[in-house]
């Protein structure tokens, strides 16, 4: 107790206190002054007096000495001595210390912002109840890898397994939702209704969907996203039990979802309803328009979980051979369901942050280095005036750990900015699909990232002029100017790190190549449509008023017809299932009539399109005809084949008046009028897959995709387009519009690109300029240490032409060491992330040598500079100043 | 050095509690003369070293100091026994009698039992 009291009262003591000073001083005085009173009273002299009071007390300084000891604590107080010498030796060296900082602050930013994506994608936990027991549950067709579900399937898969605790279904939907100011657009989706139990998530208000409560039979119901909530009804909580009309069905608001709750694969969703399974598409079991999400039995593995459902697909396929032939299963971790796409993108980034935030620490270790070069003087004097070797090693710790506190504080900030700006880079609709980056941020984990790096960083910062320090021949550093052995083992020791520099560099050099040159591959991808002037547009018609074949036919007639009467409109079409550069849609089974067919289901996208739809989208006819108005239901079926399809089902036969049919019975046969040369309707990165395009006369539908083709700007038409489809019916709603080069630009596939492109782009260019730096800080400094050597060497007659020689040669080795490593590591690199290059190797040649030639141009630029300067060096100049 | 200044300081911290008992508040001066006179100036004390020793005492909260004037009418730092030291001063004249009455036995001629 009395030494806690004691040690406060001490630690107290740290903060300078005049009064306490002056008060001490004046104890002193008065001790002295009544000693000497008592001294002349027994006689002495006045002087004799003072000196014997003096002598008695021992010194007035040792004593002052002996009472600061006591009054504060000695590590403490070196410590901030050594703090403020450190800040002091910093601030008088703003060059170095800002170069250091904002070096340092570059690459801690830069990782730490990169790590904050990587920490909300991957390394949060989900918002669910125990997320690693949770799997997606797929079929599984030649065509996709990660295919729907069936109503029929799922009902059957659910029943059947043994492996899961509890199996749910979920579809991503769109809603007209019914407003006072007219119809809107409303995301969405269709939940079966043990979903949210099967997540683990409770309501945030209201109740969860009640067992049985998504069949077709019970009244329909709806749960709010948090975000709808707030936005569309204010956060009330009177919402509950209104009713809301959504696709025109009243549906009554039972809950509202939790605030942190997020279920990225049909994410943006708003309004989140039962399956109501009927009709349509819902109970066909060849109709597949759901994914599962199930739970995991305690002690089950994703294998079994596997094997099990596998085994039912199996069952199912030998059962209903109709529907489910082919139909295989699949079974993932939810987490990579979800994050599974931008996971390689991340890593590449955390890859290539790291790198930079390497090259940056080797950048201001080489800064310390020449400092600590510089401060050998500085040190011999301190040690020579007494300054333990503690105590000297404390002083560059110090330093070091000011250093890169500054770095890290600064970098923090770097990252705060750069995480806002590259969330604000992100388009509107990736980030709608990526809810997880929404609470990215400084999380605690974030934070830890970077004290890690702080605390690396200063242990690197302080060891490194220890070390260099305390090697022999320092204590020498008073005697002479700084050369010999000292000299050459940093060169050395710096010549390596500025291989290692170059070498990084190099491969930050070559990725961003590479990511460059696939990103420019992609957007040079062959489309098979032109799309400049090009806009599009996504309807959703009411089915109450354009469920009917007429209905549909007439409203597209109707809304063409006004469209290319809007002006600088040049031809306007209509697609259902998807506009080119999506998703693919909803597929179809078919079959080539008049040859043996034994079941098996060929399996292709399907797009019904109107007549004026290939010549709108600058589409190219390679055999036969277009569709016409005339090819309506009164007619005999027709159909286009794009030249995927052409070439899979009839390599050595002429398509034209082939006849397929789907796997009706009997068939009924649709006759290829037309092959068109492949659009690219699913997306940029992926293969084209066989295509088949039927007349929208003969298969409607009221979801529609408008495509314009306009001399004017885009942007511009859309009002007057919205405008006109407000005028048809206002209860049709526009989900979507923009032009067809944004929805090129802004696709998942184009953004992933871009994105990694850019980023690591920015970081090569970064490490260009340190790695450069650092090599024209090793060179400058040799030439320095050499000045006196050159000096001679041109006394003795030595030509400018050979000092270049000696300054460029010692140069060259060290680029070529730095290329070669660099070459060596980059294919590796490059090969590890072969997965995000599109239509480019990871051994390119030349990007490898272009990068190898950029590099080393560079380099030679940086140490042609020091070159100059010795070559100019005056003998006697040179000579003189040692 | 650290154990010889321990026992100084410790013995000396006993001195000193023990002078300011007895004489009541008084300055640093006075107690350095007093602890001299006290040991019958067998005792040479650098007068410097009393003051962390009263400092430590202070931190400790055994003894507090206030500005007066001494007998001489010269203005002095007056330090006074608080009650925490009264309790300190007990336990460490036991503590000390007991170490000496031990040692005392050790170093007294040998009355050897058997």
């Amino acid at each position: 107790m009395r030494a806690l009291r004691a040690g406060l009262r001490r630690l107290a003591g740290l903060f300078p206190d005049h009064r306490r000073e002056r008060e001490l001083e004046a104890e002193i005085e008065s001790h002295l002054q009544m000693h000497v009173d008592d001294n002349l009273r027994s006689g002495m002299t006045p002087e004799q007096a003072r000196r014997d009071a003096l002598l008695k007390l021992g010194g007035v300084e040792p004593t002052k000495e002996a009472w600061r000891e006591r009054s504060t604590v000695p590590f403490l107080e070196h410590l901030l001595q050594d703090g403020r010498y450190a800040l002091r030796q910093l601030r008088q060296h703003v060059g170095f210390t800002a170069t250091a900082v904002l070096t340092l602050a570059l690459g801690t930013g830069a990782s730490v912002a990169i790590f904050a994506f990587v920490d909300a994608a991957l390394l949060k936990p989900l918002p669910y109840h125990d997320p690693s027991r949770l799997v997606g549950v797929f079929e599984t067709v030649e065509l996709f890898p990660q295919s729907n579900l069936s109503y029929p399937d799922y009902l059957d898969w659910k029943r059947m397994n043994t492996t899961l605790a509890s199996l749910d279904a979920f579809g991503q939907t769109g809603y007209r939702l019914a407003t006072d100011a007219g119809a809107q657009p409303a995301s969405g989706a269709r939940v079966s209704d043990g979903f949210f139990r099967t997540l683990g998530v409770k309501p945030a208000l209201g109740r969860d969907f009640r067992e049985g409560e998504d069949l077709a039979t019970e009244p329909r119901t709806v749960m709010l996203s948090y975000g709808a909530w707030q936005a569309r009804y204010g956060g009330s909580p009177d919402i509950l039990g209104k009713t809301v009309v959504l696709n025109g069905d009243p549906t009554v608001v039972i809950g509202v979802l939790p605030r942190e709750f997020h279920f990225a694969p049909v994410e943006p969703a708003e309004f989140w309803t039962t399956l109501h399974a009927e009709g349509g598409c819902d109970l066909r079991r060849s109709c597949h328009g759901l994914y599962g999400v199930g739970r995991l039995k305690d002690g089950v593995a994703i294998e079994a979980a596997l094997a099990d459902v596998k085994s039912i697909a199996q069952r199912l396929e030998a059962q209903y051979p109709d529907s489910n032939r082919g139909q295989g299963a699949a079974v993932f971790p939810l987490a990579d369901v979800i994050v599974g796409n931008v996971r390689p993108t991340l890593m590449v980034l955390l890859g290539g942050a790291a790198l930079l935030l390497l090259i940056a620490s080797v950048n201001v270790m080489g800064l310390l280095l020449v400092r600590s070069e510089s401060r050998k003087r500085e040190v011999a004097v301190r040690s020579a005036m007494g300054a333990s070797s503690a105590r000297l090693i404390a002083q560059f710790v110090t330093e070091g750990v000011v250093l890169s506190l500054a770095g890290g504080a600064l970098g923090l900030v770097a990252a705060l900015w750069a995480m806002r700006l590259l969330t604000r880079l992100i388009p509107a609709n990736m980030l709608g699909a990526m809810p997880f980056l929404q609470d990215l941020g400084l999380n605690p984990r974030v934070l830890s990232f970077a004290g890690v790096i702080v605390v690396f960083a200063a242990l690197l910062f302080s060891v490194t002029p220890v070390l260099r320090l305390s090697s022999p021949g320092i204590r020498d550093g008073l005697a002479e100017g700084s050369r010999g052995s000292a000299g050459t083992l940093w060169r050395r020791l710096g010549s390596r790190l500025v291989v290692l520099e170059l070498a990084m560099a190099m491969v930050l050099l070559v990725c961003a190549g590479l990511l460059g040159k696939s990103l420019y591959r992609l957007l040079q991808v062959d489309l098979g449509l032109r799309p400049e002037g090009l806009v599009t547009l996504q309807l959703a018609a009411p089915s109450s008023d354009y469920g009917k074949d007429e209905q549909a036919i007439a409203l597209v007639r109707d809304l063409e017809s006004r469209v290319r009467d809007l002006p600088g409109v040049q031809s306007v079409g209509v697609v259902v299932n998807g506009l080119p550069v999506g998703g693919n849609g909803n597929t179809t089974w078919f079959r080539v009539l008049g040859r043996p067919w034994h079941g098996e289901h060929n399996e292709s996208p399907e797009r019904d399109v109107s007549p004026t739809y290939f010549e709108t989208l600058g589409a190219t006819l390679s055999e036969g005809r277009y569709f016409t108005e005339a090819d309506d239901l009164s007619k005999p079926r027709v159909a286009i084949i794009n030249r995927a399809m052409a070439r899979r089902y009839f390599p050595d036969e002429e398509p034209l008046g082939k006849q397929l049919s789907y796997l009706s019975d009997p068939p009924v046969p649709m006759e290829i009028v037309g092959v068109v040369e492949d659009v690219r309707e699913g997306p940029l990165d992926a293969p084209i897959p066989p295509v088949l395009y039927v007349p929208f006369n003969q298969s409607t539908g009221n979801y529609l995709g408008v495509i314009i083709r306009t001399a004017q700007s885009g942007a511009a038409l859309l009002p007057a387009v919205s405008e006109t489809v407000r005028r048809i019916h206002p209860d049709i709603v526009i989900v979507a519009a923009q032009t067809m080069s944004e929805r090129i630009d802004l696709s998942p596939a184009a953004y992933l690109h871009r994105s990694s492109a850019w980023l690591v782009g920015g970081f090569a260019g970064l490490a260009l300029v340190l790695g450069v730096v650092g090599l024209y800080g090793v060179i400058a400094y040799s030439v320095g240490q050499r000045t006196r050597e050159i000096g001679v060497r041109i006394a003795l007659g030595a030509q400018p032409r050979s000092v270049y020689e000696l300054v460029l040669g010692e140069a060259g080795w060290l680029i070529a060491f730095g290329t070669l490593t660099g070459l060596a590591l980059s294919v590796a690199a490059a090969t590890a992330m072969s997965g995000l290059l599109f239509g480019v190797r990871s051994w390119d040649v030349p990007t490898l040598v272009g990068v190898a030639l950029v590099l080393g141009s560079a380099s030679l630029l940086a140490s042609y500079l020091p070159a100059r300067r010795a070559a100019s060096v005056d003998p006697v100049e040179a000579l003189r100043t040692e | 050095v650290g154990d010889k200044t321990d026992v100084w300081q410790g013995t000396l911290a006993l001195m000193v509690l023990k002078t300011i008992e007895t004489i009541g508040p008084l300055h640093g001066y006075g107690i350095a003369r007093r602890i001299e006179q006290t040991s019958g100036d067998r005792l040479s004390l650098n007068y410097g070293t009393l003051y962390p020793s009263l400092l430590k005492l202070e931190q400790e909260g055994s003894i507090t100091s206030e500005w007066g004037l001494s007998e001489n009418n010269r203005r002095a730092k007056f330090y006074k026994l608080t009650r925490a030291g009264r309790k300190q001063l007990e336990r460490e004249a036991h503590n000390w009698e007991e170490t000496t009455s031990i040692l005392a036995r050790f170093l007294a001629p040998s009355e050897d039992p058997a």
